[in-house]
């Protein structure tokens, strides 16, 4: 059923037979969708699988959903795009999808589960050895388990088993709206606080059928933006570390808080904590401050475009950075990469383009073609350019008016799909609301749960030595994929 | 006080040598808009690491225990045939470059043991790469000493740099200057510096040296950061003797040329550091081949003239 980007829909119009359901979601997802979401909610004593398709040429979404007992069929050998939500529909509800062809648990958290403890990718033969990295890393990071199946430097395959960041906030959500989901939205992924607290907001708003007035979309669209800025800024010093380039690296490192200082001017927090409240923003710019941020956004866009421009004017950089790590736009597209990760593999995808909400009008995305780190790097970079000038756009013609209205109770026995276009790629809220009006079912899917499986990608065949290269031009959430 | 003055050279050489890493340090650290950490940093860590109690894992055997003793060694007994400020060395002999250049061999040979002893991936890894990126290296400076030891008619270090006058590097300065370019590549190298390796890196996939001695701790990884150090000292002894080749006789005056010439190499270690990246793992080699290759060139050069 075609279904509108924050338009909220009936959810019993959705519902497919089974045979129907499977049929027609491995034909659209293999006339160019993209699951942006597939997930099992409880339904009375069994479940009901619903998968959100989007079309990213057409900007057009479907919503699927069909009640299922018992073992289903795995569309995972026709779509890889959708074997890691394949596990975890099996994790979470038992239901065994037949015949997916690397079957095992996603975040450990049944009972009896150990994380790490599971069947991984073996090499056999001469000269062939294993390396084991993490979860406990070198680096202040998140946890998470990496096995590299090699021959010497060269890589045959990596797996990436993750899952010992699991809080089960996807569950709370569910129970909500109270007072502390919104909260929960903001931690879902530390770094991207806004983009899932917008995501979240819009879901509830759309529910609410409350209409957000234009200058907390432009503030909105200012916080969101500021986070892009300050992850891209940070991510391109990290590269710069990683290939020992200490300029870039030392002075992006202090240019991230400059743009993390401008969020808390704003609101307090430095992540961007409290801004989004369902119904608009809990804060206001006065002219004064932002006068102060215009000029704050200009001293530090000038130091970031000082600092990274010696990246592609340093030989031995351009050199590192190009034809390592290269994701193919048919890996990309095969595996529903999403983010700047896919627009560096040339997949024109950006939900601020393509899915337009709040503040976005006309967009143009940064894409690049090669799909290697030079590319990933490259693409952030425009990205800079483009938020700063989106950021100041706003902060100079802000829209009079309030900042909020009151978002009412939820309508009941809807359901909506929410697209954010976060630093990291497209963030996807599906809530599903039951007859008292509450949430009967909320689903969270990162952009990390998309990519990390790209990251796995980029190392076959590469080498070992360039694994924590490419990791960082990813970049990944471990807690945003292990919820 | 004659037979005292090369041991006071050595002497010398052992306390200064843990300055060379924290003036490259300082470097960086004004490159990149920084502080950065003291320059008597190693100092400190070295009394620090002296005074733990080292820790040793269960499936180890002495050879991990005796790797960074041998290690230190070598590098010691290499340091006392290492000319100080132009004057001999304490330990000099015919021959003597083919000992030091072993000695840094046992010291690589013992560490790669002691790396491999420990059975982690990752240390098996580094063993690899620092042996496979000496089989590059020792050649180079190999043939560069072969290079020297014609310029002069000597085959000791204390000879060859005693032989090395202004009118050395008037007759023969293209040979001389591939020759320094050549120790200075050698020398990142060794010593595990930008752009063949990053001694900053926390990331084990990517270290070479650092990795091989991630297990050690205390007292061993003092002897291993402290041995380090020397052979900084050694390189950059070598580069200074290479091109202070004028001797005013006058001990003090050159005893500070000298010094300011070792940390001087240091400083542009740190500045090489500054401005450029790393390379990739597998163009480690193309840099050390072009070293060769510059020591190759000096070496033709020589006995065409």
């Amino acid at each position: 059923m075609r279904i509108n980007h924050l338009g909220a829909f009936d959810f019993r119009e959705a519902e497919l037979e089974p045979e129907l359901f499977f049929a027609t979601a491995a034909s659209r997802l293999n006339a160019g969708g993209r699951a942006a979401a597939y997930f099992a909610m409880p339904d009375r004593n069994a479940h009901r699988l619903v998968i959100i398709v989007a079309f990213d040429r057409e900007g057009g979404l479907e919503a699927y959903s069909t009640p299922v007992s018992g073992p289903f069929r795995s569309l995972t050998p026709s779509c890889p795009q959708l074997h890691l939500f394949e596990r975890e529909i099996w994790e979470q509800t038992g239901l065994k999808p037949e015949g997916h062809p690397w079957l095992k648990p996603v975040r450990f958290n049944t009972p009896g589960s150990v994380p790490g403890s599971a069947d991984f990718f073996t090499v056999h033969g001469g000269q062939v050895h294993e390396v084991a990295v993490g979860p406990v890393h070198a680096g202040v990071i998140e946890p998470g388990h990496f096995r590299f199946q090699c021959h010497g430097e060269h890589v045959f395959h990596l797996e990436i088993m993750l899952g010992y960041q699991h809080r089960g906030v996807e569950r709370r959500l569910a129970a909500g709206p109270d007072a502390r989901s919104l909260h929960y939205a903001e931690t879902l992924s530390g770094d991207t606080t806004i983009g899932h607290a917008w995501a979240y907001c819009a879901a509830v708003e759309a529910l609410a059928g409350a209409r957000v007035p234009e200058r907390a979309q432009a503030l909105r669209g200012v916080m969101l933006e500021l986070e892009r800025l300050a992850c891209h800024t940070g991510d391109l010093g990290a590269l710069a570390g990683d290939v020992a380039f200490l300029p870039t690296a030392a002075y992006c490192g202090r240019l991230r808080g400059e743009f993390l200082n401008m969020s808390a001017l704003v609101c307090g927090s430095r992540f961007g904590r409290g801004m989004l409240v369902p119904g608009g923003t809990a804060f206001d710019l006065d002219y004064a401050l932002i006068k102060e941020l215009r000029l704050k956004l200009e001293a530090a866009y000038r130091d970031t475009e000082n600092a990274v421009s010696l990246l592609w004017k340093t030989g031995s950089v351009v050199d590192r950075f190009s034809g390592t790590g290269v994701l193919t736009k048919e890996a990309a597209e095969g595996l529903g990469i999403v983010g700047p990760a896919a627009r560096a593999s040339g997949v024109g995808l950006d939900t601020r383009r393509n899915f337009p909400y709040g503040p976005y009008e006309d967009f143009t995305m940064a894409v690049s073609g090669s799909g290697d780190v030079y590319s990933r790097a490259y693409v952030r970079w425009l990205e800079i350019q483009k938020s700063t000038r989106l950021v100041a756009g706003w902060l100079d013609a802000l829209p009079e008016g309030p900042t909020s209205v009151p978002c009412g109770p939820l309508k009941p026995d809807s359901a909506v799909v929410s697209l954010i276009e976060g630093w990291r790629g497209q963030i996807c809220h599906a809530a599903v609301t039951g007859r008292d009006a509450k949430f009967r079912h909320y689903k969270v899917t990162d952009p990390s749960f998309h990519n990390w499986q790209a990251l796995a990608m980029t190392l076959r065949g590469g080498e070992i030595s360039d694994f924590p290269l490419c990791n960082k031009s990813f970049n990944l959430s471990y807690c945003g994929r292990d919820l | 006080m004659e037979t005292l003055r090369p041991l006071s050279g050595l002497l010398a050489a052992l306390l200064l040598a843990p300055l060379l890493p924290g003036v490259a340090n300082k470097v960086k650290a004004f490159f990149g808009g920084r502080k950065g950490q003291p320059v008597l940093q190693l100092y400190y860590d070295l009394a620090k690491l002296l005074r733990k109690t080292p820790v040793y894992s269960v499936t180890s055997t002495w050879i991990f225990k005796a790797g960074p003793a041998v290690g230190l060694g070598a590098l010691l007994l290499a340091l006392t045939a290492t000319p100080f400020a132009g004057r001999s060395a304490p330990l000099a002999f015919d021959g003597d470059l083919m000992l030091v250049v072993y000695l840094l061999g046992l010291a690589r040979f013992a560490t790669v043991l002691a790396a491999l002893d420990t059975g982690s991936a990752f240390e098996g890894m580094g063993a690899s790469r620092e042996a496979q990126f000496a089989v590059f290296a020792e050649p180079a400076f190999m043939l560069g000493l072969g290079a020297l030891a014609c310029i002069t008619g000597s085959v000791s270090l204390s000879g060859i740099f005693g032989a090395l006058t202004v009118a050395t590097w008037a007759a023969a300065a293209p040979v001389l200057l591939l020759l320094t370019a050549a120790f200075f590549v050698v020398m990142l190298a060794e010593n595990s510096r930008v752009p063949a390796d990053d001694p900053n890196t926390h990331l084990e996939l990517t270290m070479i040296h650092e990795v091989m001695v991630l297990d050690h701790s205390g007292p061993d990884l003092a002897f291993i950061l402290y041995g380090a150090s020397l052979k900084l000292w050694f390189f950059a002894a070598l580069i200074a003797c290479m091109v202070l080749p004028r001797h005013s006789g006058a001990w003090a005056t050159d005893t500070g040329l000298f010094l300011l010439a070792v940390i001087g190499v240091a400083a542009a270690v740190g500045a090489v550091e500054s401005a450029m990246a790393r390379l990739r793992l597998l163009k480690v080699p193309y840099l050390l081949i072009t070293a060769f290759a510059f020591s190759a060139l000096a070496l033709i050069l020589q006995l065409a003239r």
